[in-house]
């Protein structure tokens, strides 16, 4: 395994088509880049919004989910309610200043092996373009100025600190 | 929710090599190491094969001696053993959901190259399943009754042998055919390979049981349009397309066929593959099950564009007399069908030579299908067995099959029917035997793979049929030398003999492929079944649950899933008639616990979740002002779960706090 940074995504997979497809990415012993970590759900309907900002709060740079095609859902229509939240959640994303590549919603029938590396391959390489997303990093980052902020207050010097504006405003993306 | 206390927490962590499958991508002992370091976890090993019996077992004495009360297993996808270990864990004397599994080999060490990176997804997903399962609740299993009757979609050979095995062991069955008699193509054909038997003489018994079978329903002419319920309790509804007679009254005795104003058949007849005429009131084929006419609405002249005119003087009702079979105010109607089980085996449509213009089906007449060739060489065809070209006197001297029409072609269909080579070698043997023409296979390769097929094709060589191997170029009739003059010109790479080749014909016959029907998609959809690249319907397993489906309680046999001959259709029949009956017998089905319910004292009434639910199994108890979701009627997609503004509706299996735990887990890592 080389040094360098490596991509870190979390994925989500309906247990009917894609979990299915990527399994059968494995029997055809189809090759595809080793940073994405499946999580299966019953549907792409079960992905709670919550779930995707908690997987980037904790160190994901990306987010993928996989749901059935459009009629195909195995329960009727969770992927519908899948594709409303990600429009949703993608726009919030992109407002908190998380680029857009770094979710990603497809759909994958459990014939479709091939596109589940293709998409894998495309979003890991997306992925590394972007660079690491770092959240983490940066939620310490503000815990370290608000540790500091605080102890400038307890020392009376709180009116001096350069870096108030720098204190969060309202609760970042965390659950 | 009460969060396990986690002193309480013993978890065995398990890694299988599966042979070589996983330890050759992925440091087992590593990875076992590793997780042995985590917290709670008691005891972490590494196992040749963890689904073999001595694994299974060893599960069960560590869960006794060590007093674990978790148990993780790395190994393959739960789709495929998840199941076996749930049993393990219970006979450890656990609830069987305090168990996860870790899918290290379709998604780690099969599809990843580099070793080092292997072993690190390994260990991530393994402490994810670690983090999860100290969440897991202890569930219990729904028993559910399944309905004994069963229904079989499609009247094919794999229909009918199906429906007679289920109908043999007592069970009732409705076989539902959309034409008007059963039997599907296996009816159409002379004889069957390598044996050639009659394909009439062995399937027409079968046909007649099916229709005097006391446990049989057969409803003919009639299409499923809908199933609800799920497995055990399925509500099915069928279509029946008004064939104008009463099925109850005729009896079958053809005296309106004979008496039609048509006085001669006038009309393309389908069972003939257009090469022969019907007349608007018809029986497909001699031996049809069910034994009753059928009125074909668009030729008869009593209607006009399907719709009822009354204008005919009506000879047929005349000659029905007192019977009064006859009935033209039949009208669609719908029935619905309770079973607990559905056996889908619909079949296939043959490849449209007119897809591939280069070999001038459809404008050179005496281009054939190989189903229009089986009509022509059989005594109850068009021409009563009297091999002639389309214009009806002469035979041919000089005959070209070509094979892969529409088969191993990435233009067209990428996949091997498996069957044409056999037929053609069959067509090309009944060929000669009733013409005694030259005759000419054109093959890529010859697949003869099963019993008694590779001998039929030496026996061919002997016969003196000729063999070419190479996809043939084009069918021409533009002659180029005097011996080519008014016949049809195969242009073709020799490829053994290294040369192009031109071979004059009198006859070409097209060994058209095996495709899934055009409407198998809709199909699919109304079963709830997913569907192969190809089209064909996929089964759960390739190997290990060949005849199940995805939807629990449906099962495939033949042609619908694939390509296959009649000895395999019949033998997946017999498999699939087998699973509905292991249902059946049990009584009970036990339901996956992953059902969702609201935490009653959080809920705030909100009502978010109740539109969101496809099987509106929330309703709002208007007096509590509180959702509830029926219990029965979750299938456990979760979507309600996902949505709830204030999180107080869990799913069993996949809470949110066991799905926050595993993104935590495989994300603990730097």
């Amino acid at each position: 395994m080389s040094n360098e940074w490596q991509p870190r995504i979390v994925a989500f997979f309906c247990n009917w088509c894609t979990y299915t497809a990527a399994d059968l990415a494995g029997v055809s012993r189809l090759k595809y880049a080793s940073n994405t970590r499946v999580i299966r759900l019953m549907c792409s309907g079960r992905v709670d919004p919550q779930f995707i900002l908690d997987a980037l709060a904790k160190g994901a740079d990306a987010v993928l989910i996989g749901g059935c095609h459009p009629f195909d859902c195995h329960y009727a229509e969770g992927n519908y309610k899948c594709l409303r939240r990600f429009q949703l959640l993608k726009r919030m994303l992109m407002d908190m200043g998380i680029e857009a590549g770094r979710l990603r919603l497809e759909w994958i029938s459990a014939a479709e092996g091939e596109k589940v590396k293709r998409v894998i391959n495309e979003l890991t390489e997306t992925v590394r373009q972007l660079g690491p997303l770092g959240i983490p990093q940066q939620f310490a980052e503000w815990d370290k100025e608000m540790e500091q902020f605080a102890a400038h207050v307890e020392a009376g010097e709180a009116l001096k600190t350069p870096c108030a504006e720098h204190a969060p405003t309202q609760e970042p993306a965390h659950v | 929710m009460d969060k396990p206390s986690k002193q309480t927490v013993r978890i065995g962590f398990y890694i299988c090599h599966c042979g070589s499958n996983i330890a050759a991508m992925v440091d087992c002992p590593a990875v076992a190491r590793f997780v042995g370091t985590l917290p709670h976890v008691v005891l972490s090993r590494d196992y040749k094969y963890m689904c073999s019996d001595p694994g299974q077992e060893l599960i069960q004495k560590d869960i006794s001696e060590h007093q674990l009360n978790r148990v993780v297993v790395a190994s393959c996808s739960p789709l495929l053993h998840e199941h076996t270990f749930r049993g393990a864990v219970e006979a450890g004397g656990l609830n069987p959901f305090f168990f996860h599994m870790v899918n290290i080999r379709e998604h780690d060490s099969w599809v990843h190259t580099d070793p080092a990176e292997a072993t690190a997804k390994a260990k991530e997903l393994a402490h994810a399943a670690i983090m999860r399962v100290a969440m897991h609740k202890a569930l219990e299993v729904k028993k559910v009754p399944v309905h004994p009757d069963v229904l079989v979609v499609g009247g094919g050979i794999a229909g009918i042998h199906a429906a007679l095995t289920l109908a043999n062991a007592g069970k009732k069955v409705f076989l539902v055919e959309r034409e008007p008699s059963i039997g599907g193509h296996m009816a159409q054909f002379d004889k069957t390979f390598p044996t050639l038997d009659c394909a009439a003489c062995i399937l027409t018994p079968k046909m007649s049981a099916v229709g005097t079978h006391p446990n049989i329903t057969l409803l003919s002419y009639s299409e499923v349009t809908k199933l609800d319920g799920y497995v055990g309790n399925y509500t099915a509804t069928v279509k029946r397309k008004p064939r104008y007679i009463s099925e109850d009254k005729c009896t079958g005795c053809q005296e309106c066929i004979a008496n039609c104003v048509y006085k001669e058949p006038k009309f393309p007849d389908e069972f003939n593959e257009g090469l022969g005429k019907r007349k608007p009131v018809y029986i497909p084929f001699p031996q049809a099950t069910p034994q009753v006419v059928v009125i074909d609405p668009q030729t008869c002249l009593n209607f006009r564009n399907g719709e009822l005119t009354g204008k005919c003087k009506k000879s047929c009702v005349a000659a029905c007399g007192d019977k009064e079979a006859i009935d033209f105010s039949q009208t669609e109607t719908f029935q619905e069908l309770k079973v607990g089980t559905v056996i889908v085996t619909t079949g296939f449509q043959a490849f449209d030579a007119k897809r591939m213009p280069q070999y001038g089906y459809g404008k050179f007449p005496n281009v054939y299908t190989a189903l229009e060739i089986e009509r022509l060489v059989n005594t109850s065809g068009p021409t009563a067995g009297h091999v002639v070209l389309r214009d009806g006197k002469t035979e041919p001297r000089s005959i070209g099959i070509i094979h892969c029409v529409g088969s191993r072609d990435k233009k067209t269909n990428r996949w091997c029917s498996r069957v044409c080579c056999m037929f053609s070698l069959k067509l090309a043997h009944l060929l000669k035997e009733h013409t005694g023409a030259e005759v000419y296979n054109f093959y890529i390769d010859m697949r003869a793979p099963g019993k008694g097929y590779e001998e039929f094709y030496d026996k061919l060589l002997e016969e003196g049929v000729h063999f070419i191997r190479g996809r043939v170029g084009e069918v021409t009739d533009w002659a180029r030398t005097p011996d080519e003059e008014g016949k049809l010109v195969i242009r073709v790479e020799d490829t053994l003999a290294g040369y192009v080749r031109r071979i004059p014909f009198d006859m070409v016959v097209l060994a058209t492929g095996l495709e899934p029907h055009a409407d198998a998609q809709d199909v699919r959809r109304m079963l709830n079944m997913s569907c192969g690249s190809e089209g064909f319907f996929l089964e759960r397993h390739p190997k290990l649950a060949p005849v199940s489906t995805f939807t629990e309680g449906i099962f495939l046999a033949g042609c619908c899933q694939g390509p296959r001959d009649i000895p395999d259709t019949v033998a997946q029949a017999g498999a699939a008639a087998a699973e509905a009956l292991a249902l059946i017998d049990k009584g009970f089905i036990e339901q996956e616990p992953n059902t969702a319910f609201i935490l009653e004292d959080e809920c705030c009434g909100c009502k978010s979740c109740i539109p969101l639910c496809p099987y509106t199994a929330i309703t709002f108890d208007a007096a509590n002002k509180k959702a509830v979701i029926n219990e029965a009627l979750c299938k456990g997609c979760g979507t309600c779960v996902a949505a709830c503004p204030s999180g107080t509706i869990v799913q069993n299996l996949f809470d949110d706090e066991e799905i926050f735990s595993e993104i935590e887990g495989v994300l603990a890592h730097e």
